[in-house]
């Protein structure tokens, strides 16, 4: 699979990333490598193995429906860079 | 030409559990901002979501009771996007592999049944809730990470009125399960639409718009319609229709189009590898399966096979499954044989007095057997029918005794031949002329004789008894 620039760009706006024009070059390349070989696993033959989602060999780990104490807000919004009152305080957003 | 509307609804459905999808923080609504999260919830570095396991039991029975045929496999996924109310910068939803698919859901529209197919039920978390300022929006997370179910019919709605009728099937169902408060007005239940239009008879089909920002059933009902007319036009006109997502503006009365930034959503789905894979089996089904309560659809047939009632009244009882329960022990409490002489009452008067009060039947302050003992006496035609709807509202406002209320209010219906002899015999002299129209053959000079008796005796001689003394007497 090639990796255009274009690719990259995409990818870079998808994950919020601001890349340099040299970088594009740069990240294609070892993009590129990556994809490469990853794509080496297509190469073995897995007819009979029935596909992975999870690492782990367990299955429906649940939780019972019980309240735990929550975090208080001052709690909640000590890191936060912005805040007012109790709320988190962002940029305005209107989609 | 003539053109075929299609709709189909996506809806999200908050569930009633005690806690939220996958930590232990409570979904109490009302609570001050930010006050029920913690590190999972918040998307904290190092904290594992483990899921709910009533969530899982509302959602396999919410997943039976549409019909739907349960995934023996079933994951979550990640949906990646950035957005302020969202804290991991992705909502764990499912993807390829959702709970359940292939279901149906039995409705009433237009007088008669239809049966709406349902793509897949899935779940998924909900996300935070943004107030927009001035200069700022403001991100409130305690919504963040509420079980939520996504039911998806397919495009077999035909009418924003058989969407609107499918709505409300839908939520009587889950209001049955108990599962959620259904409330669209807190946002713990909301739709979205699609919709397209396509030349009667052709099979393949048009550009579709989707439809937001609806918050209530009406409102889907109304921006529907909205939609069928101005996609109407632009077809007419021979224009292209454009695929968009449009809001309903509820105070204009219009959809407008939601500016979008470029580009198609690309949300990169994968499995998330925080939390294990579902494999539902018997064991986690058949428990699930012996709670499911008989539905409305069910109840309405049983009840009109069981107590003889048109499927107009089953279907006023049914939309209440505590409204239901009510009645039904009534009707079988009623000694009568023609169980239709209570369920008359329910219907009418009651219903009314309950919707007065800004209440339903079962929360009516109001002793069953004293309903019963207020029946008896119409029956028995110790009073009138209009006496005792008065009695009934004054046993509502006092809590007092059928009995006690009929003795209070005087209210016995006269229908002693010897008592009303009298009064008869008065009207008959004063009222000369009626009578001689009524020997004349004029039907409503009886009626004339009659009601005079009747405000003579304030109301309570039995009109009927009246009417054949009177005939008697002139004959
Ligand atoms: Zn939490």
């Amino acid at each position: 699979m090639a990796i255009d620039k274009e690719t990259i760009k995409h990818v870079a706006h998808l994950a919020r990333i601001d890349l340099q024009p040299n970088e594009l070059d740069k990240l294609s390349a070892n993009l590129q490598d990556i994809l490469g070989f990853i794509d080496k696993l297509s190469s073995l033959d897995v007819e009979k193995v029935s596909p992975t989602s999870h690492i782990l060999p367990i299955s429906n780990v649940l939780r019972e429906d019980e309240p735990r104490t929550s975090l208080t807000p001052e709690k909640a919004l000590e890191n936060a860079p912005s805040k007012k009152g109790s709320f988190f305080s962002v940029p305005k957003v209107i989609e | 030409m003539i053109y075929e509307t299609v709709i189909g609804l996506e809806v999200h459905l908050q569930l009633n559990t005690k806690t939220k999808a996958f930590c232990g923080c409570s979904t109490d609504f009302g609570k001050p901002p930010n006050s029920n999260v913690c590190p999972v919830c918040l998307g904290f570095p190092g904290s594992l979501p483990v899921y709910n396991r009533q969530a899982l039991n509302s959602a396999i029975k919410l997943a039976l009771a549409f019909n739907c045929r349960i995934q023996e496999h079933t994951k979550f996924d990640r949906k990646n996007y950035f957005y302020p109310d969202l804290p991991k910068n992705y909502q764990i939803s499912q993807y390829d592999l959702p709970l359940s698919r292939n279901g149906y859901l039995d409705i009433f529209t237009n007088g008669s049944p239809k049966r709406i197919g349902i793509t897949r039920i899935h779940l998924e978390e909900d996300a935070g809730k943004l107030i927009h300022e001035d200069a700022v929006s403001l991100v409130d997370f305690n919504r963040t990470g509420i079980p939520l179910m996504e039911i998806v019919s397919e495009p077999d709605l035909s009418h924003p009125q058989e969407a609107f009728d499918y709505l409300t099937n839908l939520k009587n169902i889950i209001e049955y399960l108990d599962i959620s408060d259904c409330d669209m007005e807190k946002g713990s239940l909301r739709c979205d639409a699609n919709i397209s239009l396509r030349p009667a008879g052709v099979k393949e089909l048009g550009v579709k718009t989707e439809l937001k920002n609806m918050n209530s059933f009406k409102g889907v009902k109304d921006a529907l319609t909205f939609e069928v007319e101005r996609q109407t036009k632009i077809l007419e006109a021979k224009e292209t229709m454009v695929q968009e997502t449009r809001l309903w503006d509820v105070e204009q009365g219009i959809t407008v189009t939601m500016r979008t930034k470029e580009g198609a959503k690309d949300y990169r789905y994968f499995p998330d590898p925080d939390l294990t894979v579902f494999v539902i089996g018997k064991e986690l089904i058949e428990p699930v399966k012996a709670t499911l309560p008989e539905l409305p659809y069910d109840k309405m047939q049983r009840l009109m096979k069981t107590y003889a009632l048109t499927e107009y009244d089953a279907k006023i009882l049914v939309a209440s499954k505590k409204d239901a329960e009510f009645a039904e022990v009534c009707m079988q409490e009623y000694p009568g044989k023609d169980k239709k002489e209570i369920a008359n009452w329910l219907i009418g008067p009651l219903m009314a007095e309950a919707n007065l009060r800004k209440e339903q039947l079962h929360t009516l302050k109001l002793d069953r057997k004293e309903l019963i003992n207020l029946i008896g006496f119409v029956q028995r035609q110790e009073i009138s029918h209009l006496s005792a709807k008065t009695v009934l509202t004054q046993m509502l406002d006092t809590g007092k005794s059928a009995q006690a209320l009929i003795k209070e209010g005087n209210l016995e219906q006269i229908s002693n031949t010897d008592a009303l002899a009298q009064v008869i015999e008065t009207v008959i002299n004063e009222n000369a002329k009626s009578v001689g129209d009524f020997k004349a053959g004029k039907v409503n000079a009886l009626m004339y004789l009659v009601g005079q008796v009747m405000k003579k005796s304030s109301g309570k001689a039995n009109p009927k008894v009246v009417g054949d003394l009177i005939k008697q007497r002139l004959s």
